[in-house]
């Protein structure tokens, strides 16, 4: 029994060690150290990166650890620690054309200036399982290219924007602060800033899902992947006293953007629209995702049809969270016994006087027009009677209670 | 999740690596003007920005918010959750706030200044300067009339209700009764209608003129309300279907209390079922006082005091709630 005991805090206690000893298995096996989760799952790190809203691989790491490898427990546990972090300031926006660059394709153009670089990718493995991996195999590092990539790499997008074929993404008049989502409830309806902040740190299997949708016919908005890329870039810190900013570090990130047909309307021309997807660390099937949900959002503003899910800003907003979403979803398992017995109380008496209400109707079947069924007051008042006598031995601290108490304890 | 927690029954020790309620203080500031316009405007659902605790949303991450804004180090706690002091969820919100204040916690609804529960109001009278923080998981009482958020809000500032009260009144018309046992919306100082968290529409009437100030959080609704003391509660109702609360037949079988919410214990698979108090706090001093009011008749009567065997009867009853 877990609910209402009074042991409740030494089993809370003991659930610590039982979970502590199941994390662990078996300790014949050497343990999981954190350079290793950094540097053998970094999928996972940057996933729990960019759910959790914050970069930082080691924490990312020993949450996924602490978690068990439970990615949505390692996202929560990177939240909650993420709250008693104080913000010493904003960085200046990053630079995605800068980007030192890993992967960069694009799926609108053939060739584009600077090249189209795989990277690391599991896009044309054959997904074989690798029998080879059973076994700690030895590997040699990398040898080095024989040729450097290309030092200009510019984003397709912009490309695209010279010609005016693209819609120009402009700073909002007097380009004002950002709304920051972790400090500002969300409200209705949200900007563009608030949502592409909501879907950044939203759960990649939503996402996944929303912009499946969009593809199958509930919002279809014709997307093309103007352009993947994944490297890192730096952020940078603009410091009042000096006048300019200075490089505090270097993340990396992937960033997807797809562009999609727009019509035109009076005030402009048919044009490429674009929905934009950021992730941090390497994660493409998210930015994609996240691209695709940001472009069915714009559905309405841009006026096109906006009835299917993704187009719904209300309904995906407030369902991408997994952190909420699995906190609420698993709430159901605390206990409910107060509002169940107060549906169970209504249940019975409904059924009372349903029973009462049919006995009442074969008794007497001509009756017509009958009104609401009314409890049998002769039962009701006996059962009453009966139940005070308990009550009135209860109150006397009667042997038998004592008795039922014994048989309940052991 | 550290080695060092081998004795359940040590208090918990003040953890110094957080803040004093974990929030930093510009949080609980911007939670603390919330709830200040919440209180304001009785009934009024003020958005707030809501912050990852580390319990889970849906496990009381509002009210855990509004406590830490609140709390201050001669405040005396007392948590619950299904009227109960000892249901593990309850167990761990009052080891958190042991953890991250070091503040005073109690069992007793009369010694603590602020009362944080899920699902129920104490049996126990509250008094002027007590705070009740109410979990609340949908903060919205429109909310399965109409899902949309945008919507509910419009309907709120035009006081649009007439819908809640087509459903209580189909209600009646299919089964009789208004069949909201929980959650039963009410009107707030005569303006907003609120929802009074999940608690059962027996303790409706406790939240009406209350000396005391009620909070209620919702942190991933992202929402603070408020019922400042003394305002006007009113459970929806027909002139014809006036608002009734949950009666039982049975008493509570532990301290005979015929006037509290019951919980019903289910003995074995033969429909053998028995009743007793959802507020366990209540009904162990129910029996403490009932007791004591033995000893006393026994005092006057020149009898020698209370046998052991009175005693050990009433321990092992005490010991039913502790059990179950």
């Amino acid at each position: 029994m877990y609910v209402a005991v009074k042991g409740g805090e030494r089993a809370i206690l003991n659930s610590y060690d039982m979970l502590d000893d199941y994390r662990r298995g078996d300790p014949a096996l050497p343990e999981l150290t954190l350079p290793q989760i950094q540097a053998q799952m970094p999928l996972a790190v940057s996933r729990v990166m960019a759910e959790g809203g914050l970069y930082d691989t080691h924490l990312a790491a020993l949450a996924i650890k602490q978690a068990a490898g439970d990615l949505i427990e390692a996202v929560f546990l990177l939240r909650a620690y993420r709250t008693t972090l104080s913000r010493l300031g904003s960085s200046v926006p990053i630079d995605t054309a800068r980007m030192a660059i890993e992967r960069r394709i694009s799926a609108t153009f053939k060739d584009v200036p600077g090249g189209q670089i795989l990277g690391p990718t599991y896009d044309y493995t054959q997904r074989l399982l690798d029998f080879t991996l059973e076994a700690n195999r030895h590997t040699t590092p990398l040898a080095p290219a024989d040729e450097p990539l290309a030092a200009a790499m510019p984003r397709v997008t912009d490309i695209l924007q010279h010609d005016a074929l693209l819609q120009a993404e402009v700073p909002l008049p007097g380009d004002p602060a950002p709304f920051d989502l972790t400090r500002d409830p969300l409200s209705l309806p949200a900007g563009r800033d608030a949502r592409l902040q909501n879907l950044a740190r939203g759960d990649e299997g939503f996402l996944l899902a929303m912009g499946y949708s969009t593809q199958r016919g509930y919002g279809n908005t014709h997307p093309f992947a103007a352009e993947i890329r994944y490297g890192s870039v730096e952020v940078e810190l603009f410091v009042e006293e000096l006048g300019f900013a200075v490089t505090v570090g270097e993340i990396e990130v992937t960033e997807c953007q797809m562009v999609s047909q727009f019509a035109g309307n009076a005030d402009a021309g048919p044009q490429f629209t674009r929905g934009y997807g950021l992730a941090f660390g390497y994660g493409e099937r998210r930015a994609m995702s996240m691209s695709l949900v940001d472009r069915a959002m714009r559905a309405s503003e841009l006026g096109e049809a906006a009835d299917a899910p993704a187009n719904d800003q209300e309904f995906v907003l407030y369902h991408t969270d997994n952190v909420e979403a699995s906190g609420f979803v698993q709430h159901l398992k605390l206990p409910h016994y107060v509002d169940f017995q107060a549906s169970l109380e209504l249940l019975r008496r409904l059924r009372t006087e349903r029973a009462a209400g049919v006995d009442s109707a074969a008794a007497d079947a001509s009756a017509s027009g009958a009104d609401m069924p009314i409890v049998d007051a002769a039962v009701v008042g006996s059962r009453r009677a009966a139940a005070d006598a308990d009550c009135a031995s209860a109150r006397n601290g009667a042997p038998t209670a004592a008795t039922q108490d014994q048989e309940l304890t052991s | 999740m550290t080695a060092a927690h081998a004795n359940p029954a040590a208090p918990v020790e003040r953890d110094p690596h957080y803040n004093f309620g974990y929030l930093d203080e510009s949080t609980k500031r911007m939670l603390r003007r919330a709830l200040l316009k919440a209180v304001a405007i009785p009934g009024y659902q003020v958005p707030f920005g809501s912050r990852e605790m580390p319990l889970p949303y849906g496990w009381g991450t509002g009210g855990i918010q509004v406590t830490a804004a609140i709390i201050g180090a001669t405040d005396v706690l007392k948590v619950i959750d299904q009227g109960s002091d000892d249901t593990t969820n309850a167990v761990n919100i009052r080891r958190f706030f042991g953890r991250v204040t070091g503040v005073a916690t109690t069992e007793s609804t009369r010694a603590a200044s602020i009362i944080q529960t899920r699902h129920r109001i104490p049996e126990t009278p509250l008094s002027e300067g007590q705070i009740m923080v109410y979990q609340v998981p949908i903060p919205e009482p429109l909310r399965w009339l109409e899902p949309s958020e945008t919507e509910t809000r419009t309907m709120h500032a035009l006081a649009e209700y007439g819908g809640m009260h087509v459903r209580l009144y189909e209600d009646i018309a299919q089964y009789g009764h208004i069949a909201t046992t929980y959650d039963y919306p009410v009107m707030v100082n005569g303006r907003y209608m609120m929802r009074p968290s999940p608690i059962p529409k027996f303790d409706n009437p406790k939240l009406d003129h209350s000396p005391a100030l009620m909070l209620f959080g919702a942190g991933r609704e992202k929402r603070v309300y408020a019922v400042p003391p003394y305002t006007s509660v009113k459970s929806l109702d027909f002139e014809d279907h006036p608002f009734t609360i949950e009666k039982w037949d049975e008493c509570c079988d532990v301290c005979g209390s015929e006037d509290t919410f019951l919980d019903e214990i289910i003995l074995d698979d033969r429909g053998t079922r028995r009743f007793v108090c959802s507020d366990t706090e209540y009904c162990a001093r129910h029996v403490a006082e009932q007791q004591a009011g033995i000893q006393d008749e026994r005092e006057t009567e020149r009898q020698p005091a209370v046998e052991v065997g009175a005693d050990t009867a009433t321990a092992e009853r005490l010991h039913l709630g502790e059990v179950l």
